[in-house]
């Protein structure tokens, strides 16, 4: 069930261009997947009309807590990052179908480039509480600014670096990584930059991997009634909103 | 108790709000939200006779209050309408409207002979009005001679409720409006989107895939309050007002400016339970003015 509640800034943590968010809920909170987003309301800005949609970092159902993890970009999450401790947001949520939960015995690997190593959290979480499987984390950022709460992610599985300078991992792209050539992979998930998560799929394909990636087509409605953020497909025109923001590669046309 | 109830000829809605077509999909995109029950009517997603796949994303850029869109009529056809989706819809407890839009008079003919038929559907939106499809839609919208040829077409096929969706990107909309009610119009709804554009100054490449697109939200509200109240002036069909009405007292301006009943489109992205509140600011609104019946607001304008 969607709902549209008001939140509250309890935490918060900086970076030169992120912020990351723990936003907390006087209601219940519904059943949340992995790779489902928020639309957050952004007050304030001459160019903020609409809502932000940001995926969802990690969730605390016991707190009624979500954590997002948000990069600046334009005016709007420049005024999400600069949001204070105490400060009211609202969100319609959760949005999206999120990502298919592996079986038991999928050696899985959750790829994820810059901000969108955000969803990957929460998602593997949900799949070692639900299915037990250890899980396998690729992050790759330009440089090691970019690879922000790394130990969270070490928490919930093994983690794997690149970055573009080499400040941090192995340098080069996430795709150029060692593992690729000596871990036994037979489920990746992936969410980033789109040249990134199209040389991901090309990987995939290459290797026959089965492999969903998380689109971030902008958006107007976020539930599926404005058609704005269509992404191509297979089928035709479908919501990155509702009928994503996850695909299966093999319905992109890629 | 304050009677919200407002008729247009042959419809009956519960209360002046309804939603705008393209903003509110099915109505059930929106169930989670909104209690449908306590709209006076929603229009559905703009139909024609054949799918239309619409226009290559990028379809949208936001604006300051306001976006963007050249969506550009997707849909499945009133076939897979008629067959997959009334079904879901046609119990709702609130006016179930479909917009119609064509690209020639006969497409026009045929999509609406077959909505006509349809027990539960009590009135259509011609759209003649849109301005991302090539062919059509706005052109018949644009003259009288267009639009008297399209709606009088329409009027001869269509027996229940016919609103007439007018564009603003005209030189005169009382003459359209006036030729609307000429050839049938039950009603007339205004205004559809303001034909914008926006440029990516860095790229120097339009934003929008169709480099022009449909202006809505807040920031058109001015120019659709002067609109209604031009229109309604000139015609005695009643009017329908929208475009960007965000707020219960965004609503009561319409109605004073001449309008009968409201549509809520590009607001509810911003709060998708906002239809329900302006229903519910509406009637709270009379209380607190002492009005009894909200058809006293109608052109309630004091000059």
């Amino acid at each position: 069930m969607k709902k549209i509640s008001d939140f509250k800034v309890i935490e918060k943590q900086t970076w030169p261009r992120a912020a990351f968010l723990r936003l907390q809920c006087g209601e219940q909170l519904p059943e949340i997947l992995g790779g489902q987003f928020v639309q957050v309301r952004v007050d304030g800005g001459q160019h903020t009309y609409l809502r932000r949609p940001i995926s969802i970092h990690d969730v605390d159902c016991q707190n009624n807590t979500i954590d997002l993890l948000i990069q600046e970009k334009h005016e709007g999450t420049k005024i999400l990052c600069s949001l204070p401790v105490g400060a009211e947001v609202n969100l319609v949520f959760p949005l999206g179908n999120g990502f298919t939960m592996p079986e038991k015995n999928d050696e899985i690997l959750l790829v994820g480039g810059g901000i969108g190593i955000a969803p990957l959290l929460y998602f593997a979480k949900t799949i070692k509480a639900n299915r037990g499987n250890k899980v396998s984390f690729l992050l790759g950022g330009r440089s090691a600014d970019d690879l922000m709460l790394l130990e969270r992610f070490r928490e919930v599985g093994d983690v794997f670096l690149t970055t573009n300078d080499g400040s941090l991992g192995e340098q080069g792209f996430v795709t150029q990584h060692s593992l690729w050539n000596t871990k036994k992979i037979n489920k990746i998930y992936a969410c980033g930059p789109m040249p990134m998560m199209k040389a991901v799929a090309k990987v995939a394909k290459e290797k026959d991997i089965w492999c969903e990636v998380s689109l971030e087509n902008q958006m107007a409605c976020g539930i599926g009634a404005c058609l704005c953020c269509v992404e191509n497909t297979t089928e035709g025109n479908l919501c990155v909103c509702k009928e994503g923001p996850v695909f299966n590669i093999n319905r992109l046309l890629w | 108790m304050v009677n919200t109830e407002i008729k247009l000829k042959g419809l009956t809605l519960k209360n002046p709000v309804m939603t705008a077509s393209g903003t509110f999909g099915y109505g059930e995109e929106y169930a989670d939200f909104v209690d449908l029950a306590e709209l006076g009517g929603i229009v559905v997603k703009g139909t024609t006779l054949h799918h239309r796949e619409g226009n290559p994303y990028p379809r949208m850029a936001e604006t300051p209050m306001g976006m963007l869109n050249c969506v550009g009529l997707q849909n499945k056809g009133v076939d897979y309408f008629i067959e997959t989706i009334y079904p879901r819809i046609k119990d709702f407890d609130t006016n179930v409207i479909v917009n119609v839009s064509g690209s020639n008079i006969d497409d026009y003919i045929a999509a609406v002979s077959k909505i006509d038929a349809l027990e539960n559907i009590p009135a259509i939106e011609l759209n003649v009005s849109c301005p991302n499809v090539k062919q059509g839609g706005m052109a018949f919208g644009v003259t009288c001679s267009g639009i008297e040829q399209v709606v009088r077409a329409v009027r001869d096929v269509y027996h229940k409720h016919l609103i007439v969706k007018l564009s603003p990107n005209v030189t005169n909309i009382a003459d359209i409006a006036m030729a609307a009610e000429s050839a049938g119009a039950d009603s007339v709804s205004l205004i559809n989107t303001l034909l914008g554009m926006a440029i990516d100054a860095e790229t120097r490449r339009p934003v929008l895939s169709m480099v022009t697109g449909g202006l809505s939200g807040a920031c058109v509200k001015p120019v659709a309050l002067r609109m209604v109240w031009q229109v309604a002036k000139a015609v005695k069909i009643p009017v329908i007002g929208l475009g960007g009405i965000s707020s219960a007292t965004d609503a009561i301006e319409f109605l004073l400016a001449g309008a009968s009943a409201i549509e809520i489109g590009t607001a509810n992205f911003i709060d998708p339970a906002i239809s329900a509140k302006v229903a519910k600011g509406i009637a709270e609104y009379c209380e607190r003015q002492g009005v009894k019946d909200v058809n006293e607001l109608i052109g309630g304008l004091r000059l």
